[in-house]
């Protein structure tokens, strides 16, 4: 197995290896496929030309020091960076084979979810909120909107806290459980991806135990991309692992791999602490 | 240092410290002076026939201001109906869509307009309603204050909207809302209750506007039906009660004075109030 890197654009998609007993024996399909991805702000040159496949239903976490893309390339694969003035995207996306970058935007938004480093509860109710993506696209059916609802917040761990006070504000719920809802409420619109940009980085250790948990357990349901700084994070939750540095995807390859016997010095060096 | 520099410092220090106690002083003695005279002397002629009556042909005294409450009442509400709708949606504009360089302009334009005098903006209507339809009327009094309330509208709007967090308008987006979508169901619900309290306050600012009332409404001592005809308006009518000899037209001028700044200060204060609140399910202050 090669270790994937930008310059292999004209191979076949790189796909993470299947080793491991908690890797199922079943096909690992690609979800996501970029291909020769490079983003600009402006003039400044964000992204190298990053080619790497995201498996279905596999968590996929990206490490790095702070300002090395990893963020830059999560939002891209939503098109929220499209919001920032004068930034462009070059290369391709694929959604099930699928250019994202050529299909229309709220479709895309619609089938990756995001998840923000910050919660950001609407100044609605709780239930409102979780009903909320499913109301802008179209979905007014009162009954099929509850029982989303519910599903979502069960899946997001957050049922049994909230079921009583579903009227009340979200912003009387704790930190965690903003964040919480937050992922509810992107999983209400059933995402094909979702994506988690540093979910915990403003969350205690319990709370960010509960968010890990819940994470595993949504796993079934869709794909998850996660952004951290924190590299026992990556280390517990995710399949695989990439690392990135000055906007390239240094290396990227089996969690298990990236952390006990990576194959790039800068990869050794910054999961060892020796470095950033 | 010597004890000279420092005695000096100290003088200095009590000399500062005096004078801007005596103008606070004097900022919040103004309001009281004003609040309490026009106390003294429009609520001793303060009666319900105020209220109730229409004014009495001159010579006779009596009588009360019915029709000019209405007509204030519905000559804000009418410049409410034309400046709030157009000042939300450019605010809208302004803070949601618009580059920077235009956004510049525009923010320039809007506050010339805004320092453009009330007299000017009278003729204005005058010249755009009274000229046409050849005589005066609630109409155009209406489209005068309400271009005069355009200016305050867009900039609360923008501002309030601006004060919304990113986070949700990211959030909203991200959920597959397009910008209109999210605008109208996040970020101006977020934003409600400073956006209510700024029109509200826009509305008891030209409250009490005279000038682009004498040749727009113009005034009427009957009761003025639809909008069509001239109309008779707190401020018009002190206006026209001071400058009139009586004595007794004089006492009706305080007591519209005291009736017009106790509807101002209510709607300021409910408006301070809906801010202080904030939206339901907020918990931003």
């Amino acid at each position: 197995m090669a270790t994937p890197q930008q310059q292999q654009a004209l191979k076949p998609p790189v796909v993470a290896p299947v080793e491991g007993s908690e890797v199922p024996k079943t096909q690992v399909m690609p979800k996501l496929d970029a291909k020769n991805l490079d983003f600009y702000y402006g003039s400044f040159k964000a992204l190298h030309g990053i080619t790497l496949s995201i498996c279905t239903n596999k968590i996929t976490a990206f490490i790095g020091p702070s300002g090395c893309g990893k963020s830059t390339f999560l939002r891209t694969m939503n098109r929220m960076n499209e919001t920032v003035r004068n930034s462009r995207a070059e290369g391709e996306i694929l959604l099930d084979g699928e250019n994202i970058l050529a299909m229309d935007v709220t479709d895309v938004r619609r089938r990756v979810g995001m998840v923000f480093q910050k919660s950001n509860p609407f100044p609605k109710t709780i239930f409102d909120n979780v009903a909320y993506g499913l109301r802008v696209n179209g979905v007014h059916k009162r009954s099929v909107i509850q029982e989303t609802v519910e599903r979502s917040l069960q899946h997001a761990a957050l049922w049994t806290e909230v079921k009583d006070k579903l009227s009340k504000p979200a912003s009387a719920l704790s930190g965690g459980q903003q964040q919480r809802l937050c992922i509810a409420r992107a999983l209400a619109v059933q995402p094909e991806v979702l994506l988690l940009d540093e979910p915990c980085s403003a969350l205690d250790p319990i709370a960010t135990l509960k968010i890990e948990e819940l994470l595993f357990q949504i796993k079934d349901i869709t794909t998850i991309v996660i952004v951290t700084h924190n590299m026992q994070q990556a280390a517990r939750l995710a399949d695989y692992t990439g690392f990135f540095l000055m906007g390239k995807l240094i290396e990227f390859d089996d969690t298990r791999k990236i952390f006990q016997n990576p194959s790039k010095k800068e990869t050794e060096d910054y999961v060892t602490g020796r470095f950033g | 240092m010597s004890t000279h520099t420092s005695v000096t410092r100290k003088l200095v220090n009590a000399v500062m410290l005096s004078l801007s106690a005596v103008c606070t002083v004097l900022v919040v003695g103004v309001l009281f002076f004003i609040l309490g005279y026009l106390l003294w002397n429009g609520g001793r002629s303060l009666n319900l026939a105020f209220f109730t009556n229409l004014p009495k042909p001159s010579g006779e005294t009596g009588g009360g201001m019915a029709n000019a409450i209405v007509g204030s009442g519905k000559i804000l509400l009418l410049a409410t109906a034309i400046g709030v709708p157009i000042g939300f949606c450019a605010g809208v504009y302004l803070s949601e869509y618009s580059g920077k360089a235009f956004a510049f302009t525009l923010r320039y334009t809007v506050d010339l307009l805004n320092g453009v005098p009330s007299i000017v903006i009278g003729i204005v209507a005058y010249a755009l309603v009274v000229r046409p339809m050849k005589h005066f009327s609630a109409l155009a009094g209406g489209v005068a204050l309400g271009i005069m309330m355009i200016p305050i509208a867009v900039r609360t709007t923008e501002e309030f909207l601006r004060a919304v967090p990113n986070s949700l308008r990211e959030g909203a987006m991200a959920l597959g809302a397009t910008k209109a979508k999210t605008i109208f169901t996040v970020v101006v619900p977020a934003a409600i209750a400073g956006l209510t309290s700024g029109m509200m306050l826009n509305l008891a600012r030209v409250a009490g506007e005279t000038a682009p009332l004498l040749f727009t409404a113009l005034g009427n001592m009957f009761w003025s039906r639809g909008w069509l005809q001239p109309i008779a308006t707190l401020p018009v009518m002190i206006y026209n009660y001071a400058i009139a000899p009586e004595e007794d037209l004089h006492q009706q001028a305080w007591a519209a004075g005291f009736v017009l700044l106790t509807l101002v200060l209510v709607i300021n204060v409910t408006a301070r109030l809906i801010i202080a609140r904030g939206p339901a399910g907020s918990s931003r202050r």
